[in-house]
Parts: structure tokens; sequence; C-alpha cells
């Protein structure tokens, strides 16, 4: 027998650690979707698809622009001291991967923004010489320049969030490096389900649909290693891996993140690229869905999980 | 350069609290909130019990999780003592502190920022003890450096075995339980 009584009841932190609600995990999603948006705009630049009309390279970094906005809504809504946040920016902590982010973020803007500059809308085009100048060099000579900065800072984005969880040791469910590959390559999967989405041309379309079912391969397989890795672990870490095997976040894991979030979409999306269903946006809702909840259940269960049996 | 630690006797502690309230009343902890408390842990089978009862706090670990974590600077180790602080004016409330604290020492102050044990540290530059080991009943806590051998807190661990609280957590904490 071990039984521990503590004097002790803090908001939010007795008996079960609940520091973040559904900012944290609603930025993470978006944040990684928007860092798999730049690394396919990294690849349509670098490799030309963004001279093909229709494209949706015209699309995305508005897109992302919009989304990566709303996720630092909900992260700054997460602050409990808000008007103290321009302290982010004056100081850069080496040991800190929550101020790699906030440095990381700066740099995601201006990208996103030379990103917009490579094909913009025709409304804007003819409306200041400036504008026009920066285009036709975004769409020319610095598009190399332009495309390695978004794969760059789209792996930098995508994978901060995820090494910034298992920096945290003492939850031991996020005592994981493969966190940051499965956050990145989950953003990947739900931004290849968005474009899926946005794109006008079907051809272009399909090629997201088949790139989709990649990423999902491979967070299928990231997800196995990273409970694998859990359940190899010590005590602690073991409890931790229960908490979605037999516990609490086990049906919402297995159903939502696995089941209609990752299994199904591939299934269906397999059925679709190999010509026997048609196309639909069912798939990727269920990604993006898929990929929302992956977040939800990473930052709640890893809040759970703690290095004593309470 | 000191290295505060504490030394705690559990078979002294009787879990009065008076360390709790007179935290409470030296820091204004606001209610609601703690930075030390009482645990007391039951281990074995009837009838080979063992009952511990402690007084906890922020270890103010030599390799604080909370300090490497803080984007801002604001959670930091500060001399003399190299005791663990947060400096109120430069917390942003995001929280990953608490998160990286294995002993969950750490709370939101109702005023947004997050705060914590200090050690009483304006107390101890003036040459006093914390709080909470100055009103002891049973004198069970004794503060001092520990990189010191002739402190009192140092000639106790020499003296006697001890432990610390959930060492595999890899922090080094430097509060020490005499069993």
């Amino acid at each position: 027998m071990r039984e521990l009584t503590l004097t002790r009841h803090t908001e939010a932190i007795d008996p079960i650690l609940h520091i973040w609600g559904w900012e944290i995990p609603v930025y993470l999603f978006l944040g990684g979707m928007v860092a798999g948006a730049m690394i396919l705009l990294g690849y349509s630049f670098l490799t030309g698809r963004h001279r093909q009309r229709p494209c949706a390279c015209s699309v995305l970094p508005a897109l992302s622009l919009a989304l990566l906005s709303a996720g630092m809504l909900a992260l700054f809504l997460d602050l409990e001291h808000k008007l103290y946040v321009w302290r982010l920016y004056t100081t850069f902590e080496l040991g800190s991967p929550m101020s790699w982010g906030s440095w990381i973020l700066v740099l995601v803007y201006p990208a996103l923004a030379a990103a917009f500059l490579v094909r913009p809308p025709a409304i804007l085009r003819g409306a200041w010489p400036a504008f026009d100048r920066a285009a036709a060099w975004a769409s020319g000579r610095g598009i190399r320049v332009i495309g390695a900065a978004q794969v760059a800072l789209g792996v930098a984005l995508g994978i901060y969030t995820g090494i910034l969880l298992s920096s945290l040791g003492a939850r031991p469910f996020w005592s994981s490096a493969i966190l940051g590959p499965l956050f990145l390559f989950s953003g990947l999967s739900s931004a290849a389900a968005l474009t899926h989405m946005v794109a006008r041309d079907p051809e272009e379309s399909r090629m997201f649909a088949r790139a989709d079912n990649a990423f999902l391969g491979v967070e299928l397989l990231l997800i196995a290693l990273f409970l694998i890795g859990l359940v190899q672990g010590p005590a602690a870490h073991r409890e931790a891996a229960h908490l979605v095997l037999d516990g609490p976040f086990t049906a919402v894991f297995w159903v939502f993140v696995v089941g209609l979030g990752i299994v199904l979409p591939l299934v269906v999306q397999s059925l679709a690229v190999a010509h026997r269903i048609a196309h639909t946006p069912v798939a990727p809702l269920l990604v993006l869905a898929g990929g929302l909840a992956l977040r939800f259940v990473i930052v709640y269960a890893g809040q759970y999980s703690h290095w004593t049996r309470l | 350069m000191a290295r505060y630690g504490m030394v705690i006797d559990t078979r002294r502690c009787v879990g009065c609290m008076d360390c709790v309230v007179a935290c409470k009343t030296e820091n204004g902890v606001p209610d609601g909130a703690s930075r030390d408390w009482i645990a007391q842990e039951a281990t074995g089978t009837f009838p080979h019990l063992h009952l511990e009862i402690r007084t906890e706090r922020c270890n103010h670990c030599d390799r604080p999780p909370c300090v490497s974590c803080c984007p801002t600077g604001a959670s930091h180790v500060e001399d003399p003592g190299r005791v663990v602080i947060v400096t109120a004016g430069k917390c942003i409330g995001c929280k990953a502190c608490i998160a990286s604290c294995p002993y969950d020492a750490r709370y939101v102050h109702p005023d947004g920022y997050v705060d914590k044990c200090t050690f009483c540290l304006h107390r101890v530059k003036e040459g006093l003890d914390p709080a909470c080991v100055s009103v002891c009943p049973t004198r069970c806590m004794t503060f001092g450096d520990l990189d010191d051998p002739g402190s009192a807190a140092s000639r106790l661990l020499q003296e006697r075995r001890h432990h610390a609280l959930l060492p595999e957590a890899g922090t080094d904490p430097r509060i020490w339980y005499l069993d």
C-alpha cells in the first residue's frame, strides 16, 4: 500500500495538473498545419509547380497567415500575465524551446508574406509599383530563397512544438523525442488535407491526396514508436502509456485520433487515388479533425501523467 | 558561493501546519494557493505500516527544469544561495514552468504571474531563517548552506540517513528528508 495525502489543493494543479486548456491544443494544431503548409509551399516553389495555373500555392500563404494568427490568438488567450507578452522579445533563452518558438514565429510571418508575393491576387496587381516590383522579384530571382525559407521555417515550426512538450521532463507522457517528428508529420498531413480541399485543379488535388496518404502512414508509424518507447521505459513512462492503452484517454485516442483521424481517411483516400471511389472532402475533414484530436489527447494526457502515483 | 538547502527531520514533523501558516503570513500567499504544504505518506502492509509526515515546498533543484524552460528568464537562479526565484515583472504566465516541475511546487498568483517558495530570501539576506523554519515548534527543519561542511544542515546530512523526493526525476533537489 502507498497512500499520499496532501494538505494542498491548488486550483488547476491538484489533484491532477490541468494548467493548459483548449487554447494550447488549438495553437499546436493550427501552428502544425501552417508548418506543413509552408513545407508544401516550399516544395511548389523549389520544383516550379507554382507556375501552373490554377495552383493552391496562390491561396495557401494568405490562408496560412490567417490560421497562424488564429493560433497565436489562442496562445495569447492562454497567457495568465497577458500584458507582459512583450517580455518574450526582450531576451533569447537558449535552453527554452518556447523562446525558440517565439522567435521562429517572428520569422514565419515575413516568410509567409514573401510567399504571398509569389502569386498575389489579381486585385492587388498594378495597384502600387513597389508591390509589383516585390512580386516580380518573389516569383523570379527570389523564388529559391523564398522556397528554402518556407521549408526551413516550416520544419522548425512543426518540430519545435513537440520538442517543447518533450523538454518538460516532469510529465512522463511527453518524455519522448518522437513528439517532434510526430507533430511535424501530423502537421504535414493536416496541411496536405487542407490543400486537397482548396486546390481547384483535380490533378493537384489528387497529388496532395497521395502525399497525405504517405504522411498519414508515417504518422501511424511514429505513433507506434512513441507508444513502444513509453511502454519500454521506466515505471512512470509505462504508467503514462497506460493513459492511452487502458486509461481515461484510451477511447478518444483510438477512436478519434487513430481510427477516424488516420486509418479511415487513409483507406478512403487510397480508394480515391486508385479511382475506385470519387474524391470528396470527407477524408480530408477527418484528417483535420484527427490532427486536432491528437493535440488534445497529447496535451491533456501529458498533464495527467506524473512521476508519482497519486 | 553558498548553496542553500533544507534538511527536514521526518521523525520530528507532526504535520501541525505552523510552517504553512507562517509562510502564508510572511509572503502574503493568496487563498487557495500554497508555497509549502504537509504530506502524509503511508506505506507497507498491515501490520507493518510506516507513516511519514513531512513539510514540502519547492526543492530549489540544482538542475531546475523550471528555469531552463522559461522563455523570458523570469524563472532564474539567484544568489546568495542559488535559490530559484520568479521575477513577477518578467513572467508572462505561460505556465511551462508549472508543467516542468515534478513537485508541482508552483502556482499561478491571482495577479497573473507564477509564484513559489523563495526560501524567504528577503529574511535570509538579513541573517534570519525562512519563516517556516523559524516557527516550527518541533524544530524539524534546518536551513543552511549545503556547500559548507560545517553548517548545521550539512552536519545532519553527514550524520543521518536521508532521502530526497523523486530523485528519479533527475533535477537534483536540495530538500533532504531525514529517515
